[in-house]
C-alpha cells in the first residue's frame, strides 16, 4: 500500500475527528436551508482497495444521485455528494416545491438538477471549510458537476488521480439524515490522501 | 445453466469457463476487456483505470490497473488455462467521459484515453477486436457469456444491449 504504509490507527482517529466536524457543519447547513432538524452519526473511517471499493458502498451499479468536485490546494483531492435516487429526489422537491421532480428517466428538470447542485455545493463547502479550519490546509474547491449514474462509475473517475500512487483509498464516511426517518438521505464521501 | 457469476472488481482481472458468467460492474471512464477462446470457451475479464503503466508512481506494481500491462497478463493467464494464442478475441466496453470538466487536466479526460491504449496494445498482440461499446457520458456494467459469447452491456438509462 505504499504511500498509506505508516497509517496507523492514530491517524484513523485523527481523520475520523475531521471527518465528524466536517460532517456537523454541513449538517448545520443542510439544517438551515431546508429549516428541519438533521441528525447526524459518527463517521467510520476506513481503508479500503480499489477492487473492494465500490461494493463497499453499497453496490456498483445502483443508482445515484452525485455531485463531484476536484479539490486543489495544500491536499488535493476528490469530494463527492453521492445520494440515493429517493433522496435526492425528496431533497429536490422540498427546496424548489416542484412536486413533478423525478430523476427515474431523463430529461431531468433543469431547474431541480441546479437547486441539486446547489445543496450538494453548500454541504461540500461547509465540510471543505471545517476541514481547512481545523487543519490549517488552504483548499480550492472546482466548480461542481452533477451526475446520475452508477455509484462505481461515478467514484472510480474521483479515484484516477490517486490511483497512480496506490490501490487503496481513505474513506471517511458520514451519514446525514433527516430526524424520524429511517432511510439514509445523503452520505458525503471524500477521499484524501 | 450458468453456475456462478465471477465478479471482477476495479483494477482486477480473472477467468472463467462454460460454467460461469464473468461481470465488471460501474465501469465509468475505465474499460472491461474481455478476451475469449470462441473454441475452447473460456473468458478473462479485465477492469482497467489508466492507459499506461508509465503513469506508475508505486514501487510495486498491479499490473490489473494499466491497459499495457493487464492485456499481456490476461492473455497469459488465458493460455496457462488452455487457451489457443490463434483463436482469440476481444470484446470492450466503458470509456465514458462521466463528468465534462473544463479544467486542462489530462487526467479528467482518461476516457477516450483509456480505450485508444486498450485497442494500441490488442493490435499489438493481434488480438482482434470484433465488438466495442466506448465513449458517451453513461456508466456500464457488463457481463461476459463463454458459451454464446455474447457481452451483456447495461446503463442506467438506455436500457441493455449485446454485442
Amino acid at each position: 500500500m505504499d504511500l498509506l504504509k505508516g497509517l496507523k490507527p492514530y491517524h484513523l482517529d485523527v481523520l475520523k475527528e475531521i471527518g465528524n466536524i466536517g460532517a456537523a457543519h454541513a449538517a448545520t447547513a443542510l439544517s438551515q436551508l431546508l429549516n428541519k432538524k438533521i441528525d447526524m452519526n459518527v463517521p467510520s473511517v476506513r481503508l479500503v482497495s480499489f477492487h473492494d471499493l465500490p461494493e463497499q458502498l453499497g453496490e456498483a451499479d445502483a443508482k445515484v444521485a452525485a455531485i463531484f468536485l476536484r479539490v486543489e490546494g495544500d491536499a488535493p483531492g476528490s469530494m463527492f455528494f453521492i445520494a440515493q435516487i429517493e433522496g435526492s429526489e425528496r431533497l429536490v422537491k422540498h427546496v424548489t416545491k416542484r412536486a413533478e421532480f423525478q430523476l427515474d428517466t431523463p430529461p431531468y428538470d433543469e431547474m431541480g438538477i441546479s437547486a441539486f447542485l446547489e445543496v450538494g455545493n453548500i454541504l461540500a463547502g461547509s465540510y471543505l471549510s471545517s476541514l481547512a479550519d481545523f487543519t490549517k490546509l488552504s483548499f480550492y474547491p472546482s466548480v461542481p458537476e452533477v451526475s446520475v449514474d452508477m455509484a462505481g462509475a461515478i467514484l472510480s473517475y474521483g479515484l484516477l488521480p490517486l490511483s497512480q500512487v496506490g490501490d487503496y483509498a481513505i474513506v471517511i464516511d458520514t451519514m446525514i439524515r433527516e430526524r424520524l426517518r429511517t432511510n439514509k438521505l445523503k452520505r458525503p464521501i471524500s477521499s484524501f490522501t | 445453466m450458468n453456475a456462478t457469476v465471477i465478479k471482477v472488481g476495479m483494477a482486477d482481472f480473472k477467468i472463467a469457463t462454460t460454467l460461469n458468467t464473468i461481470r465488471t460492474s460501474g465501469l465509468g471512464s475505465c474499460v472491461g476487456i474481455v478476451i475469449y477462446d470462441d473454441r475452447k470457451l473460456i473468458a478473462g475479464m479485465a477492469h482497467i483505470m489508466l492507459p499506461t503503466s508509465g503513469l506508475n508512481k508505486q514501487e510495486k506494481i498491479n499490473v490489473a490497473k494499466y491497459a499495457d500491462t493487464a492485456i499481456p497478463a490476461l492473455i497469459q493467464r488465458l493460455l496457462q488455462n488452455g487457451a489457443s494464442r490463434f483463436t482469440l478475441k476481444a470484446k470492450i466496453a466503458g470509456g465514458a467521459q462521466m463528468f465534462s470538466f473544463s479544467t486542462g487536466n489530462d487526467l479528467m479526460r482518461i476516457g477516450p484515453r483509456n480505450v485508444d491504449a486498450v485497442k494500441e496494445k490488442l493490435e499489438e498482440m493481434r488480438i482482434p477486436l470484433v465488438a466495442e461499446d466506448v465513449g458517451g457520458k453513461s456508466g456500464r456494467t457488463i457481463e461476459f457469456d463463454p458459451n454464446s459469447q455474447l457481452l451483456q452491456i447495461r446503463t442506467v438509462n438506455k436500457g441493455t444491449i449485446h454485442i
